[in-house]
């Protein structure tokens, strides 16, 4: 029996595309300051073990580069910063260091 | 027959002619025995448009249109040949199906019609419904329904190698999700490919019903399966699964299925003989088919956002059935407040297993103790609260408990106490191990597990005085809560 469907050749496979499509943004990174002086620099604590004492460190390092700190904690480091927060930081911050590692 | 390519666009229903219009097929005995009725009606002066499904040369008049295509047949519902359909202004005004000579002779007006053949024969199957065509012509002439993008691999292009290169692969190679088979995988839901199921860490993309059916066909799932892969979308993608954290933990753990109620025998999943093993369809590709919604939709890749520093072999994907029909305990689902008999999905943060040995005990309380020392050592023996895990008792250790009496409460409640620890044997130094509790806790009693953090199923094979600890995460708000949804309807 002619099987109608499948009788020609296929000269080529049509599949559904399985991502979002989505073009990864290319964003400008902001101009890096040419000193700390007279900034504030946001430091963002993700709530990893002792990521307090790297930036207690840091926050002293800064203050004697004449930087203002602004001190930032994430709830939980295994949840993405809420929104408000990045937010506050943007308003609030020239630049941000955040404490990755344990 | 044009290409699938040029049809696809094709999916206007084509207009039938005024008058009467026949659907044969030579592969029908019926078909052929009214070929003279055919010529009759052809030769009238109102006149018959004749379409035929296998062979443009059947019959042999000149009113023959060749439907090889089954555009018209497919368009027109088409279920049985002949086929005989009174068209006025482009509408159809009336069908029958089959040979019935007084039908036949009421239906086209002439009395003396097919005087010399049998007055009935029923009619054949037409093509347009043939089981093994049915998928595809969906896709080719009702495919346009579907809104992805389609991607043309070049015709010199292997399929598979084609998936690899675009990086939309695990590693493994996929089921090209070709227009049949997802329309086939969209079949085994009733709701519509337009219907958004969650939105997918880490670039929170809405996923809709279609965009996750074609995950699933790549990952090897049938279509009974689909149900289980869109609940277990949803409960991963909840806050408080958290699969964003779970995804970029450097910790081993990813998101493991556990199924619940009619649908795991329904659809032939594995609760027993290497149950966390290879070898069973829906178990391997549900929890394959979650990952790779999370990899291509959610856009989370070991590496950028999946940032685990070994990871397990389970993130490929790791699902199971529990073992119900001898099991000590109510299943999770109903512990977890679905309704006795319905079906669920409760994902959990794991990884695993690790052996729970005990080839003596024959008594509860004995068999409890090994398997809290045996649990005590989750992440570390010094660390607690912060790890869940789920204990996974074994059938031949889960009768020791239903012989005595001991449900999933009854069992807890033992652990809890066992796994009640003082804190002076976990202080930071404390056998030698500078690991540990921080001194603050020092005096106090600490539990291993926090409330809630420590799941018990039952699963596995016949045979083995073993059962299993699958290791978990960070537990609660700000780690991963389990979440159990029921499938829908």
């Amino acid at each position: 029996m002619a099987n109608p469907a499948s009788s020609s050749p296929t000269p080529s496979m049509i599949v559904l595309d399985p991502t979002a499509g989505k073009a990864a943004d290319r964003l400008t990174r902001s101009q890096r300051p040419s000193n700390l002086s007279g900034l504030t620099v946001g430091l963002l604590d993700i709530s990893k073990p002792r990521g307090d004492v790297f930036l207690d460190r840091v926050e002293q390092r800064l203050t004697d580069s004449g930087a203002t700190v602004q001190r930032y904690q994430k709830p939980t480091f295994s949840k993405p910063a809420p929104v408000d927060l990045r937010h506050e930081i943007a308003s609030n911050c020239d630049a941000v260091i955040e404490a990755l590692a344990d | 027959m044009t290409s699938a390519k040029t049809e696809i666009p094709a999916t206007q229903p084509p207009l039938l002619p005024d008058g009467l219009t026949a659907i044969v097929k030579k592969d029908c005995a019926t078909c052929e025995l009214i070929v003279p009725v055919l010529a009759d009606l052809a030769s009238e002066q109102t006149g018959l448009t004749i379409y035929t499904q296998d062979d443009p040369a059947f019959p042999p008049l000149d009113a023959v249109i060749d439907d090889t295509s089954l555009s018209v047949s497919w368009h027109h519902d088409i279920e049985t040949v002949p086929t005989l359909i009174r068209v006025e202004n482009g509408e159809e005004k009336e069908r029958i199906v089959g040979w019935s000579r007084p039908q036949w002779q009421q239906f086209t007006g002439v009395a003396s019609l097919g005087a010399e053949l049998p007055e009935h024969r029923p009619g054949c199957g037409s093509l347009s419904v043939d089981p093994s065509l049915t998928d595809e012509l969906a896709a080719r002439f009702g495919g346009a329904g579907l809104h992805s993008r389609r991607v043309e691999f070049a015709s010199l292009e292997d399929e598979f190698e084609a998936a690899f290169d675009r990086g939309w692969t695990d590693g493994l190679p996929i089921v090209p999700p070709t227009e049949a088979r997802v329309l086939a995988m969209l079949a085994g839901t009733n709701r519509s490919p337009e219907d958004v199921v969650a939105s997918i860490p880490p670039d929170l993309t809405d996923a809709t019903v279609e965009q996750v059916a074609i995950n699933a066909v790549m990952a090897g799932c049938k279509p009974e399966y689909f149900p289980v892969v869109l609940a277990s979308v949803e409960a991963a993608c909840s806050d408080e699964f958290n699969m964003h954290g779970l995804l970029a933990t450097t910790y081993f753990s990813g998101p493991i299925i556990v199924v619940n109620g009619p649908i795991a025998e329904h659809i032939g999943m594995n609760s027993g003989h290497n149950v966390f093993g290879q070898g069973n369809r829906a178990n391997m590709t549900i929890g394959r088919a979650l990952q790779l919604v999370v990899r291509n939709l959610g856009g989370g890749r070991p590496g950028e956002i999946d940032m685990g520093m070994m990871g397990s072999p389970g993130k490929l994907s790791f699902c199971f059935a529990e073992r119900e029909h001898d099991s000590p305990f109510t299943p999770l689902a109903v512990e977890r407040g679905i309704a006795p008999g319905r079906s669920a999905v409760t994902l959990v943060a794991g990884h695993g297993p690790t052996a729970v040995t005990d080839q003596i005990s024959r008594s509860p309380e004995s068999l409890v103790r090994s398997m809290a020392q045996s649990l005590r050592s989750t992440g570390h023996p010094k660390l607690v609260i912060g790890f869940d895990a789920m204990l996974v008792v074994s059938p031949e250790h889960g009768r020791i408990f239903r012989e005595a009496g001991w449900d999933r409460q009854r069992l807890r409640a033992e652990l809890d106490q066992l796994l009640t620890l003082d804190a002076n044997e976990l202080l930071r130094g404390v056998d030698g191990i500078d690991e540990g509790v921080p001194q603050d806790f020092a005096g106090t009693q600490l539990p291993k597990f926090r409330p809630g953090g420590l799941q018990i199923v039952h699963a596995g094979g016949d045979a083995g005085l073993f059962s299993a600890i699958l290791g978990g995460w960070l537990g609660g708000p700000k780690g991963s809560e389990p979440v159990t949804v029921e499938l829908a309807d």
